[in-house]
């Protein structure tokens, strides 16, 4: 996987795990966990994949991006 | 400086609450119920002479030296076997008993040969002791009937001799081999005048299951079993008491010195970790610290390709400053980071970091813990509100129910196995969940109730399905879980687990365990009514090795089974100070006691101290810095005391984030595989030759003490302040305690912590503060460091690397007892002698669908490479499961795994790889290619002038 890939990927991941949650508290806890132990640089480059097409980010995790400072 | 001389009591101590009063030579005196009458003589400052006896391992009244007078009672018993009553009047002095135990010395010594002034325990040897301590002045029998004196030596063992010739048969060396490590190797062979010590049947010491681990050398009272290292460099003069630098059990041990050097590593009985035990790691494999590989000039070179140059300190760390400086200034202030070493000391580690966040002024700073245990500390944080194991080692006396999780703790954590046995032997019940069949599951006197052999990867489907087990079948513990955890969270978990989807019969397909077997496990552990669970890598290294930990931590909860001895969750750290680096604000996001760096609160305190503004913002992780190198925004590094080439995934990726940074900064005892890679090498210093702490496993703060200068001039804690000088941002301490004190005013687990304290107490137990001044054993009593324990939703989600037809078999990797994590230092003692290659365990089925015999070389392919190592054909492993260790460079087997990782804390997933076996005549291209690479790079200039 590329570092880009990697991303997404992860963030794929950690979603997954907070889908047993339910979807407010899912896109909630991927927020707070990308905002807790990603590095900034990180966070924005997924915020810049997200928004070219065929990125394959789950729903929750775009859900999730908004909520990141 | 003096030797330190721990008093022998004769006999183990007694539990009992109850103390009884007696009298011993004219002294009264009141001793635990059940003491011996030897070792309350002992208490009382009177030493019953002999030789049998000894406190490790329980009386045997054999060698009839110990035997007093008891008023009342008729004959003389052996004061060993005889317990302690209440107005027991002994005498342990009279006429008759010096004339006892001088003729049984005459029948000791007609079989002895008589060279003390050569022999290599002369000054150390208790039946020399006991000749003197009866009067002994004359053989009455002469020295010309049979004896042994002719008997041949077994050197095989690397590390001590068996001198048949000078054994007194009083099986204290088997009696510890059973009652201390429990290993059952040795034995008395033949009768009477035939008896003799035996290592398995009629085998060398080497050859028989003999693990090495000391215990027998430790008890003998004479000079038959005996460490070579004290018959080539004579009896230690003075000793000082440190830690082992091996796994995370933490022993104590004396370094036995003279002069500057090391003569033995004794285990000290006073170690709360180990009570006197060893492995053959911290017992015997300390060679490497005076092992002629050691680099101990600083070096440099501008491209790898270039030699290496040695060079003074001086202009080793204005190179490193300046080019640190310059990658900033081009790059960015976040271009360069550093590793922290779970091999070194916590105070090293502190300023590891604190140069990373206050000198670089980022926070890219990560550590070893990111490739084993982070999932722990995630897990048991959300969990429990801490990131440590629960309970102290003492813990498992009171375990009814023993749970082993992706741990092989015979292997990896020896000395505590050891005791894991003791108490199985006494009679707990044993659960293994593992894929293979380690040693635990079936060895002499020890046998799992249950086995879970289960496909690797599935750790959370089943630790889910014994979650509904408990759950469906009324197992929870109603009282502790409404008293002590948060009701919404757990009300959600039950209805959770409770699903049929989650019960051992609908997984029992995807995990391969039969769900009987999973029902009876869960229905044992709920009931305990003591169960603790211990896990290690096995749990933690997988896609979801957090979630794993989370589901070990909601069974914990719902049975009831935390905040007394005898329970808990337990990992077992794989490195020596693995939970201290993680102490000690090594992870990017956290400062030291894991408090968050996003906590303006905590930064400000912080700051006031340091005298400077911390980054808020979390930093990279390993992974993140190697991907941001590949990627060109990543460029310097400084490396502690870890080998991330051999050490992490995928090592191709490894090797392509190294060769994009342009200062790499090694800072090892040896030229390791990542040094290939480096710019600068520092030498290190080993655990010798420095002062500080180490924590284990059981949080346990112990002491290292310097017994030798360091080797290459400076200490590792002195090495990290010269190179902040250079940089201009210096950080002043003149001793490892004033580090430590600083970490305590700015933590608050570590408040009460001091270099005094430690030696005053022995170790300390972190949290220690105000509330508990000395220290905390057992957590989570009352209630949890998070308040109400939170259940947490464990989701099984299979991994995304699949078996398939080019891959169809799965790989898992461990360790084993001889070798130690990367092997730098194990690999260069006589251990090798054990393991001198990696091996692939294949399972005979899967061997002979591939025609593979035992010993062939095979090459071990998966989607990330290929490497090639010999087979070892053995049922241990399941059909379809493949395994191996990860201790020697020729293998590289990190050349397999992948980049699928932990999605909390990017822990990789080394328990499952997809791989293909085949035959193979040699090694593979990148084995070929990498073996070139290292000679190149290992190329060291000859100094200038050196020729003429």
């Amino acid at each position: 996987m590329s570092p880009d890939e990697k991303l997404v990927y992860s963030a794929n991941q950690i979603a997954k795990f907070f889908a047993a949650q339910g979807e407010t508290r899912a896109i909630a806890g991927v927020a707070d966990h990308l905002q807790r132990f990603w590095d900034p640089t990180m966070r924005a480059r997924l915020l810049e994949l997200s928004e070219r097409p065929n990125i394959a980010l789950l729903d929750t995790v775009r859900k999730a991006l908004p909520q990141l400072h | 400086m003096f030797l330190i001389e721990e008093t022998d009591y004769g006999t183990p101590p007694s539990k009992s609450g109850r103390l009884v009063q007696l009298t011993i030579d004219g002294r009264a005196l009141a001793v635990p119920e059940g003491t011996s009458i030897m070792r309350a003589a002992v208490t009382a400052g009177i030493h019953v002479p002999k030789l049998c006896a000894t406190d490790s391992v329980n009386a045997f009244g054999s060698c009839r030296l110990c035997l007093v007078e008891i008023d009342g009672r008729p004959g003389t018993p052996a004061s060993c076997t005889t317990p302690v009553a209440e107005g027991m009047v002994v005498r342990s002095q009279t006429e008759r008993l010096k004339k006892l135990r001088r003729g049984v010395m005459e029948l000791y010594i007609s079989d002895h040969p008589l060279d003390c002034l050569t022999c290599a325990a002369n000054g150390d040897c208790e039946l020399q002791d006991m000749a003197g301590a009866v009067g002994l002045r004359d053989v009455r029998y002469g020295y010309a009937g049979e004896n042994h004196l002719a008997d041949v030596k077994d050197r095989s063992n690397p590390y001590f001799d068996y001198d048949p010739a000078k054994c007194i048969v009083c099986s204290r060396c088997v009696r510890a081999c059973e009652e201390v490590q429990g290993t059952f190797a040795l034995t008395i062979a033949g009768r009477a005048f035939g008896s003799r010590v035996s290592a398995g049947v009629n085998e060398s010491f080497f050859d028989s299951e003999c693990v090495s681990c000391g215990a027998c050398v430790q008890a003998c009272p004479t000079a038959t079993l005996i460490e070579k290292t004290v018959v080539e460099a004579g009896q230690p003069e003075h000793s000082e008491v440190t830690t082992c630098a091996y796994c995370g059990v933490g022993c104590s041990f004396k370094a036995e010195m003279r002069g500057e050097e090391v003569v033995r590593m004794v285990p000290y009985k006073d170690g709360k970790a180990n009570h006197g035990h060893s492995c053959v790691k911290g017992r015997f494999a300390w060679g490497y610290a005076q092992h002629k590989d050691r680099i101990l000039k600083p070096m440099i070179r501008a491209k790898i390709t270039d030699p290496w140059r040695e060079v003074s300190w001086d202009e080793a760390f204005a190179y490193t400053a300046s080019e640190f400086k310059r990658i900033q200034a081009k790059y960015g202030r976040g271009a360069i980071g550093g590793i922290t070493s779970s091999r070194c000391t916590n105070e090293e580690t502190y300023l590891v970091q604190k140069l990373v966040r206050h000198v670089f002024g980022n926070n890219n700073v990560d550590t070893c813990a990111r490739v084993c245990h982070s999932p722990t500390g995630y897990g048991l944080k959300s969990t429990f509100g801490t990131s440590a194991g629960t309970q102290d080692f003492d813990s498992i006396e009171d375990a009814d129910v023993i749970v082993v999780i992706g741990a092989n703790p015979t292997d990896g954590h020896p000395v505590f196995a050891s005791r894991m046995k003791k108490r199985l032997r006494e009679g707990a019940k044993l659960i293994v969940i593992d894929p293979r069949r380690i040693d635990l599951v079936r060895m002499p006197h020890v046998e799992a109730s249950y086995h879970l052999p289960l496909r690797p990867g599935t750790n959370v489907a089943v630790l889910t399905a014994m979650a509904h087990v408990v759950v469906t079948e009324n197992l929870v513990a109603g009282d502790f879980v409404s008293a002590r955890c948060e009701p919404d969270s757990f009300a959600e978990w039950t209805a959770f687990v409770a699903a049929p989807s989650r019960s051992p019969e609908a997984t029992e397909e995807l995990t391969g365990v039969p769900a009987e077997i999973v029902r009876n496990a869960a229905r044992l552990y709920a009931k305990g009514p003591n169960s603790a669970v211990y896990y290690g890598l096995g749990v933690t290294e997988h896609s979801q090795g957090t979630t794993a930990v989370m589901a070990i931590a909601n069974l914990a909860m719902a049975t009831g089974n935390l905040g007394r001895p005898g329970v808990g969750v337990n990992p077992l750290r794989g490195q020596n100070n693995v939970q201290g680096s993680c102490d000690m604000g090594s992870f990017p996001h956290e400062l030291t006691g894991y408090q968050h760096i996003s906590d303006a609160k905590v930064r400000s305190l912080y700051e006031s101290v340091w005298g400077k503004a911390l980054d808020p913002e979390p930093g990279f992780r390993i992974p993140n810095m190697l991907d941001a190198a590949v990627s060109g925004r990543f460029k310097g590094i400084y490396i502690q005391g870890e080998d991330i080439l051999q050490s992490d995934p995928n090592t191709q990726h490894v090797s392509a984030g190294l060769a994009a940074m342009e200062c790499v900064v090694v800072h090892d005892l040896f030229l390791n595989e990542t040094a290939d890679y480096a710019h600068v090498f520092l030498p290190g210093s080993t655990f010798l030759e420095k002062d500080g702490t180490f924590t284990n496993a059981e949080r346990r703060i112990q002491r290292v003490r310097k017994v030798m200068a360091p080797k290459a001039g400076l200490a590792d804690w002195e090495v990290t302040l010269m190179l902040a000088e250079a940089i201009g941002i210096p950080m002043p301490y003149n001793h490892p305690s004033e580090v430590m004190d600083e970490i305590a005013a700015l933590t608050p687990s570590f408040a009460g912590v001091s270099f005094d304290k430690i030696d005053a107490l022995g170790s300390i137990q972190w949290p220690c503060n105000e509330k508990a001044p000395e220290g905390t054993p057992v957590m989570h009593i009352g209630s949890f460091v998070r308040g109400k324990g939170h259940f947490v939703l464990t989701e099984y989600i299979p991994t995304d690397e699949k078996t398939g037809p080019r891959y169809p078999l799965l790989l898992t990797t461990g360790r084993i007892l001889s070798q130690y994590n990367v092997g730098a230092q194990t690999r260069r003692t006589p251990n090798v002698l054990w393991h001198h290659e990696d091996r692939l365990e294949i399972h005979p089925h899967d061997a002979e669908q591939r025609g593979i015999r035992d010993g062939d070389w095979v090459k071990l392919a998966s989607r990330s490479g290929a490497t090639s190592l010999r087979a070892l054909v053995t049922d241990r492993v399941a059909p379809g499961v493949v395994y191996t260790t990860f201790h020697h460079p020729d293998t590289q087997t990190n050349v397999v795994t992948t980049d699928y990782s932990d999605w909390a804390t990017s822990c990789p997933e080394y328990k499952v790889t997809a791989v293909e076996v085949s035959a193979s005549n040699g090694p593979t291209e990148w084995q070929t290619a990498y073996q070139q690479l290292s000679a190149r790079t290992r190329r060291i200039a000859e100094p200038a002038g050196a020729a003429e």
